[in-house]
């Protein structure tokens, strides 16, 4: 079953043309990453995916209802933490967390027992008293979190969860969302850090000026954006056939340059096995090369050289 | 009869959820309190010999000031609408099973709140420095209801407002006409005492007919027309706004 599916997403502001014909599907009980620099349209995608926004053409299935015609179906299956913690700073954390109860239709004692628990989950047990406004920035988050977790919805939606927090705060923030994930609730995430997607997602998607440019699970996509790689330029195409059908998928293959590239750690013994490998598939490996391109170098190439 | 019944117990969440956030907003609250008062103080104190000659001015000026304080209070009004929309909180509401109605509802109801607190704060300093109303119990009930509706009217206009400027630093100069309007009304100095040209826009605007109608409540003036001028005002306004801010909000959200 997928939680999430949407095919031709389109949607524009005026002449600008914010999501351009996106199509995804996301698995029940998976984490999805969508990656992109600021302004990609990623927070668009999120709002057209939680029924704030209606898509210009195309069709969007959350939990099994059409976000349009049955977005009041769909609001009761999902849960939208903005990308800045949407909290009232003049209530305190539990009157925040209540108050979500009560609008998601708890009553106002299940409403408090959930409050209370999501409290003591979220670390917030002293500061659930407290009015938000004297929050840390990493406390907000945390409250932030709470609030859509309230009902326990099947689809979360989390819109760049952690940015702006400090190292700290980012880390903790990662173990709710596995533990979420472990739960078996479908997450759908944005960020424009590839550490946290790789971290987090088991497949990402990488959107830039409203298309897609690339998708695929985190390792897929390692050999393609992040990390060092070995590129393998071969004598013939025999060798580059044999080699590969014997690597694993996670490869990207150049037939012109007659050369295969794999994601490693960079290391010589890395590089050495990967050799002897070859040798015994009877391939003549002409030249290695070591590809260690940055983080940014990626984003740049990947995004068409947009700024960050 | 269940979504009436959800329509209602969100609207009583979220009228819960602003007037907690105004009762502790004190500094909102000083600024609508204390802007006003000053007003009274200055008018009563300094210019008042000047205008009326006499210690009659506390009498006729404090309705006008009453006014003035729900003018000041519309500018919070439209503030807290905007920041729940540039904030985030409208976005994860609308997210929600929630009938959407309800957010609005909720900030006109405690505004309504919040600004009655108001004005029972002013009335009770312009009795300190000797305001003396004529008005019996029932002229008080039937002032409160007016200066309700009038509240009613003008935090829709606000909440309409809020959703028109797309920042919380415009939103608060959002409703300075309101703020300014009473001026150049019967608030201060009686209309006749006005250049002709300015008399014509002081008798037709909708300040006048709430000043007289309040003045005429709570020191006995006479009312004349001015009761049903006020109230057709209030329910054009009310409409207006209320469609207004209704369509903007189903806009701005979609």
């Amino acid at each position: 079953m997928d939680a999430i599916r949407a095919s031709g997403v389109r949607k524009s502001y005026g002449s600008h043309q914010v999501l351009d014909g996106i199509d995804l599907t996301v698995p029940a009980g998976s984490v999805f990453g969508l990656l992109g620099p600021n302004g990609a349209g990623k927070t668009t995608l999120v709002k057209i995916l939680s029924t704030l926004v209606r898509p210009d053409a195309g069709t969007v299935v959350v939990a099994g209802h059409d976000v349009v015609a049955e977005s009041f179906a769909v609001r009761q299956k999902i849960s939208l933490t903005g990308q800045y913690a949407a909290v009232d700073e003049l209530q305190t954390g539990m009157e925040n967390l209540v108050m979500v109860g009560r609008l998601r239709r708890l009553g106002r004692r299940a409403s408090r027992r959930r409050a209370a628990e999501l409290l003591e989950r979220f670390d917030l047990v002293d500061a659930g008293r407290k009015l938000v406004k004297t929050y840390s920035g990493g406390m907000r988050r945390r409250l932030d979190l709470a609030m859509s977790l309230v009902t326990g919805p099947p689809v979360i939606f989390l819109d760049e969860p952690t940015t702006g927090l400090d190292p700290r705060s980012r880390q903790q923030m990662w173990s709710f969302v596995r533990e979420l994930a472990a739960g078996g609730s479908t997450i759908f995430l944005t960020t424009q850090y590839l550490e946290e997607a790789d971290q987090l997602a088991d497949r990402i998607m990488m959107i830039d000026h409203g298309g897609v440019v690339a998708s695929g699970t985190s390792t897929d996509l390692k050999v393609q954006i992040s990390g060092e790689r070995v590129e393998l330029l071969f004598a013939d195409e025999r060798g580059l056939a044999a080699a590969v059908a014997d690597l694993d998928p996670s490869r990207v293959v150049d037939r012109a340059r007659r050369s295969l590239t794999v994601a490693t750690a960079g290391s010589a013994a890395e590089v050495r096995e990967l050799l002897d490998r070859m040798d015994k598939l009877g391939a003549t490996v002409d030249k290695v090369a070591v590809h260690r391109p940055t983080l940014d170098d990626v984003f740049f190439a990947l995004t068409g050289g947009s700024s960050r | 009869m269940t979504t009436v019944y959800w329509a209602v117990d969100n609207s009583l969440t979220l009228i819960g959820r602003g007037v907690r956030m105004s009762a502790r907003n004190v500094e909102a609250l000083l600024m609508a309190v204390m802007l006003p008062v000053l007003l009274m103080l200055l008018f009563v104190y300094v210019f008042g010999g000047a205008i009326s000659g006499g210690t009659g001015y506390v009498n006729y000026v404090v309705p006008g000031i009453v006014i003035l304080c729900a003018g000041f209070g519309a500018s919070t009004t439209a503030v807290s609408v905007t920041r729940d929309m540039v904030e985030g909180m409208i976005d994860r509401i609308r997210s929600m099973p929630v009938v959407s109605s309800a957010v609005l509802t909720g900030h006109v109801v405690a505004s309504v709140a919040r600004n009655m607190v108001a004005m029972a704060i002013v009335v009770g300093v312009a009795l300190l420095i000797g305001w003396r109303p004529s008005a019996g119990v029932a002229d008080w009930f039937a002032a409160v209801g007016f200066l309700a509706l009038f509240m009613v009217s003008l935090s829709w206009l606000a909440a309409w407002l809020g959703l028109v400027v797309k920042s919380v630093d415009a939103a608060g100069g959002s409703t300075f006409a309101i703020t300014f309007l009473p001026y150049v009304s019967s608030a201060f100095v009686p209309v006749d005492t006005l250049p002709s040209w300015l008399r014509g826009v002081a008798e037709h605007q909708p300040i006048t007919p709430i000043v007289e109608t309040t003045r005429g409540l709570l020191m006995g003036t006479p009312i004349g027309d001015s009761w049903w001028i006020a109230l057709i005002w209030f329910g054009g306004i009310t409409l207006v706004a209320m469609t207004g801010a209704t369509v903007l909000f189903r806009r701005r959200t979609a």
